[in-house]
C-alpha cells in the first residue's frame, strides 16, 4: 500500500468509515455583516490602520488621489503594478514609478531597489484596517512585499466592512487567482523581548488611499 | 516519576532573570488576548468559538472526504499532493525533490509540523542549507535550541543574548537594540530569500474546497517564503483541514486574537498551485505535504480526538501556571505547555513521560482561552487513569490501594470526616507558624512524605469550610 492508501485506509478504519458511508452537511456557514454607511466604514478602517502604525487617507477624487501618491514618493524610485485603476488615475505616469518589467528578474531586482512599491488593492476591510489583494498579470506578490514603503490605491466603493463581506463576495477566493493576501499594517515583530519592531521582511511603512470616485452610501 | 527532569526544572525555577522573562511575556501575551475577545469588542466571542469547535469536529468526523476533495482542489490548480507517514517520508520527498531541481538552498518559515518531525536537521543531514527566517526562529536556529513557545519561539532570549549570538555567528559587530537586530536579520535573509530555491512552509489552515494553504504571520517571512523562490513546498498534517474558504471568517479571528491579541495578522496568505499565466512571481512549482506522524491513531479514540482540534494558538500556555514557572523547554516534546500535555502521551506513548498529565493542577484556565474549546483538563484525567491502569497492571501497590480504601471511606462518612478535620486543624495550631507541614512533625517528614514536602508547603489553615458555612448560615437565620 502507498503512503496516500495507507493513510486514507488509516483515517476510515478510525472513523469507521465504509466506502458506503454518507457525509453528514458541515455546520451552515457563518458570516455576519453589519451594515454601516460609507462614513461609519471610513472611520473605522482609519482609526484601525493609524491604530496599527499606517497611514490612512481618503482622496476626494482620483486627481486628489494621485497628488497624495506624488506628496509620498517626492519622485524617489518606485515600482507599480499595472492594475487598470492606477493606469487611468495616471499613477503610472508620475516622476520615478516603473511599472513595466521585461522579465521576472527584473522585477525582482527593481521590487528589491525600489524605495515604494505601489498597488491597486481589490478591497479594504473596514473593521481591521485591512488590505485585500490578489495576486494577477498585472499585480505581482513582490511590489508589497521587497519595497521598504507600501502605497495602496483602494476605490471607495471598495471599502467593505470586514472579512466577513470579503468572503460573501468572494465566497471561493482562489477560483481566478493563485493567491490572496490580506495585510493588516506594516510588517512587524516582537520577538526580542516582546519590543516592537516595524518592518522585519516586509514594508515597515504602509500608506493606503481611499479614493471617492463620485458620492459613497 | 521516572524521567521527570527535575534538575532542569529546579534550574529554571531559580533562574531570576529567566522567571522574569517568561512571566513578563506571557503577561503581555494574556493582557493582549483579553483585550481583543472583550464582549464589547467581539461581542460573539462565545459564538465564534462554538462554531470553531463544531467544524473542526465535523472535519474529523468526515476527514477521508475532506482530505480528497482537497486533493482534487490543489491538482485542478496545478498543484501536486504529497502523502507522508512520517517525518522520513516528507524529508525522502523533499531530497528527491531538491536533487531533481538542482537546490541547495531553502528558506523556510515557522512551522511547528516540521519541527516535530525535524524535518530542517534532517534535510542538513544530507548537506542542504535550510534557513529559518521567522526572527524568532532564526535566533533559535543559530543558538541551536528549539522553541520556547509555540508562537513566541525566542521569548526566553534578551536582546543581549541575540546581540551575542549575531555578532559570534554572522561576524557582524555586536548590536543590543531590537530594531538594529531586526536590521541586520532583514538584510543577511534577504539574500537568502533572493537565492532560495525551495520555499518551505507549514499551514495553519488547509482550505478542502479550494485546495489553500493558508498562513498566518506579522513579519512578511512566510509570504517571501512562498512568493521568490521557485518552488514551494508546504507541510502540514492532516488535521489542519477545513471545509470552506468561508469558515475563514472563524477561524482567523480567534487565531490571531487568541495567539498575540491581534484581531488580525498583518499577513494572511491563502495559496493554491503554482502562478497563473502571465504572472511574474509566485513559485512554479507547489506542493502540499499532507502527514500523518500519528494524527490517525488519535483519531480513532473518539474522546480524545479533540486534540487534533488545536490550531496552534499557544493560549493556554500563556495561562497556564505551570508554563509560566517552568517554561517551554521543560517540556519533553516540541509542544509544549497544556496541549503539550495532552498531546505528547498521545504521540509519543501513554508510558514515554508518564509523569507529564500529573504536572498540572487542573486549573482550567487553558480550557477556558482554548479557541475550540479542547477539554484539556478533562483530558488529563483521562490520560492520569490510563496511565494509573497501566502501571497498576504492572504492580499492586498494597499500600495505596489501603490508603485510597481508608481515604474513600473517611470521604464517605461526614461525622468521621468532620473529626478528623477538627483534629487536623488543632495540629495545626497558631504556635506552629507559617510553614508548620515542612518544619513541624519531624515524623511526617521522613521516608516517602519527605519528597512531597520538600516541593509544597501548605499556608496554615483558618476554621474549617464547615465551620464557616455553619457560622455563615447561623448569621442569615438572624
Amino acid at each position: 500500500m502507498n503512503a496516500r492508501e495507507h493513510i486514507l485506509h488509516k483515517v476510515r478504519t478510525a472513523l469507521g468509515h465504509s466506502a458506503a458511508t454518507e457525509f453528514s452537511p458541515p455546520p451552515p456557514v457563518r458570516l455576519r455583516i453589519p451594515e454601516w454607511d460609507f462614513q461609519e466604514r471610513w472611520r473605522r478602517f482609519a482609526a484601525a490602520l493609524q491604530k496599527l502604525g499606517g497611514k490612512p487617507v481618503l482622496a476626494a477624487d482620483p486627481d486628489q488621489a494621485r497628488r497624495h501618491v506624488a506628496a509620498i514618493t517626492e519622485g524617489r524610485p518606485a515600482v507599480a503594478s499595472r492594475a487598470p485603476l492606477l493606469e487611468s488615475w495616471g499613477i503610472l505616469n508620475l516622476p520615478g514609478v516603473h511599472c513595466r518589467f521585461r522579465d521576472a528578474a527584473e522585477l525582482r531586482s527593481t521590487c528589491a531597489s525600489a524605495d515604494f512599491g505601489i498597488t491597486g488593492a481589490d478591497f479594504a476591510l473596514a473593521d481591521t484596517g485591512t488590505l485585500a489583494l490578489f495576486a494577477s498579470p498585472e499585480q505581482a506578490r513582490l511590489l508589497s512585499l521587497l519595497p521598504p514603503a507600501h502605497v495602496a490605491l483602494v476605490p471607495a466603493s471598495r471599502l467593505i466592512t470586514g472579512l466577513d463581506e470579503l468572503l460573501s463576495l468572494v465566497p471561493r477566493p482562489l477560483e481566478a487567482s493563485s493567491a490572496l493576501v490580506l495585510i493588516t499594517g506594516p510588517s512587524r515583530t516582537a520577538d526580542i523581548e516582546q519590543i516592537l519592531v516595524r518592518g522585519v521582511h516586509g514594508p515597515g511603512e504602509i500608506h493606503v488611499i481611499v479614493v471617492k470616485e463620485g458620492e459613497e452610501k | 516519576m521516572t524521567n521527570l527532569p527535575l534538575e532542569r526544572i529546579r534550574e529554571t525555577l531559580e533562574n531570576a532573570r529567566l522567571q522574569e522573562a517568561i512571566y513578563a511575556a506571557t503577561g503581555r501575551l494574556i493582557e493582549h488576548r483579553r483585550q481583543v475577545v472583550a464582549p464589547e469588542v467581539l461581542p460573539d466571542y462565545e459564538q465564534l468559538r462554538e462554531q470553531a469547535r463544531r467544524i473542526k469536529e465535523h472535519t474529523l468526523e468526515n476527514l477521508d472526504a475532506y482530505l480528497e476533495q482537497f486533493e482534487a482542489q490543489v491538482r485542478a490548480r496545478g498543484g501536486e499532493v504529497v502523502w507522508a507517514r512520517d517525518g522520513a517520508e516528507v524529508a525522502d520527498f523533499l531530497i528527491r525533490l531538491a536533487r531533481r531541481s538542482g537546490a541547495r538552498l531553502l528558506v523556510k518559515s515557522k512551522s511547528m509540523t516540521t519541527e516535530e518531525i525535524g524535518l530542517r536537521e534532517r534535510l542538513e543531514a544530507h548537506h542542504f542549507e535550510v534557513v529559518e527566517t521567522d526572527l524568532g526562529e532564526y535566533i533559535i536556529q543559530l543558538a541551536h535550541e528549539r522553541p520556547y513557545h509555540i508562537v513566541a519561539p525566542a521569548l526566553h532570549k534578551t536582546r543581549y543574548e541575540v546581540g551575542e549570538i549575531f555578532s559570534r555567528k554572522l561576524g557582524v559587530p555586536r548590536e543590543d537594540q531590537p530594531e538594529r537586530q531586526t536590521r541586520i536579520a532583514r538584510t543577511v535573509l534577504r539574500q537568502k530569500f533572493l537565492a532560495a530555491d525551495i520555499g518551505l512552509t507549514g499551514a495553519n489552515f488547509l482550505v478542502a474546497d479550494s485546495g489553500a494553504v493558508v498562513l498566518v504571520e506579522n513579519e512578511g517571512n512566510a509570504r517571501l517564503t512562498t512568493s521568490a523562490p521557485r518552488i514551494h513546498v508546504a507541510v502540514a498534517g492532516i488535521e489542519k483541514l477545513i471545509p470552506r474558504a468561508q469558515d475563514l471568517a472563524v477561524f482567523l479571528k480567534l487565531l490571531g486574537r487568541s495567539a498575540t491579541g491581534q484581531p488580525l495578522t498583518v499577513y494572511t496568505s491563502i495559496l493554491s498551485g503554482p502562478r497563473r499565466p502571465g504572472e511574474d512571481d509566485g513559485p512554479e512549482q507547489f506542493y502540499v505535504v499532507l502527514l500523518d506522524n500519528g494524527r490517525t491513531r488519535v483519531l480513532a479514540d473518539r474522546d480524545k480526538r479533540q486534540t487534533l482540534y488545536c490550531i496552534r494558538c499557544g493560549a493556554c500556555a500563556n495561562h497556564c501556571p505551570v508554563y509560566r514557572r517552568i517554561g517551554g523547554h521543560n517540556y519533553p516534546w516540541v509542544y509544549s505547555g497544556p496541549i503539550g500535555k495532552i498531546a505528547s502521551p498521545q504521540f509519543q506513548g501513554l508510558m514515554q513521560d508518564p509523569w507529564l498529565p500529573f504536572a498540572s493542577s487542573l486549573c482550567g484556565a487553558c480550557a477556558e482561552v482554548c479557541p475550540v474549546k479542547i477539554e484539556i483538563p478533562r483530558l488529563l484525567l483521562e490520560l492520569r487513569a490510563e496511565i494509573v491502569k497501566a502501571r497498576t497492571r504492572e504492580s499492586r501497590n498494597r499500600w495505596e490501594r489501603t490508603a485510597f480504601r481508608i481515604w474513600a471511606w473517611v470521604m464517605t462518612h461526614p461525622r468521621l470526616y468532620e473529626m478528623l478535620s477538627l483534629a487536623a486543624g488543632l495540629l495545626a495550631s497558631e504556635e506552629a507558624g507559617p510553614s508548620w507541614l515542612r518544619r513541624a512533625p519531624a515524623l511526617l517528614n521522613a521516608g516517602p512524605l519527605r519528597a512531597w514536602l520538600d516541593h509544597r508547603d501548605l499556608p496554615l489553615p483558618g476554621r474549617s469550610f464547615r465551620a464557616l458555612w455553619r457560622q455563615r448560615t447561623a448569621r442569615v437565620r438572624e
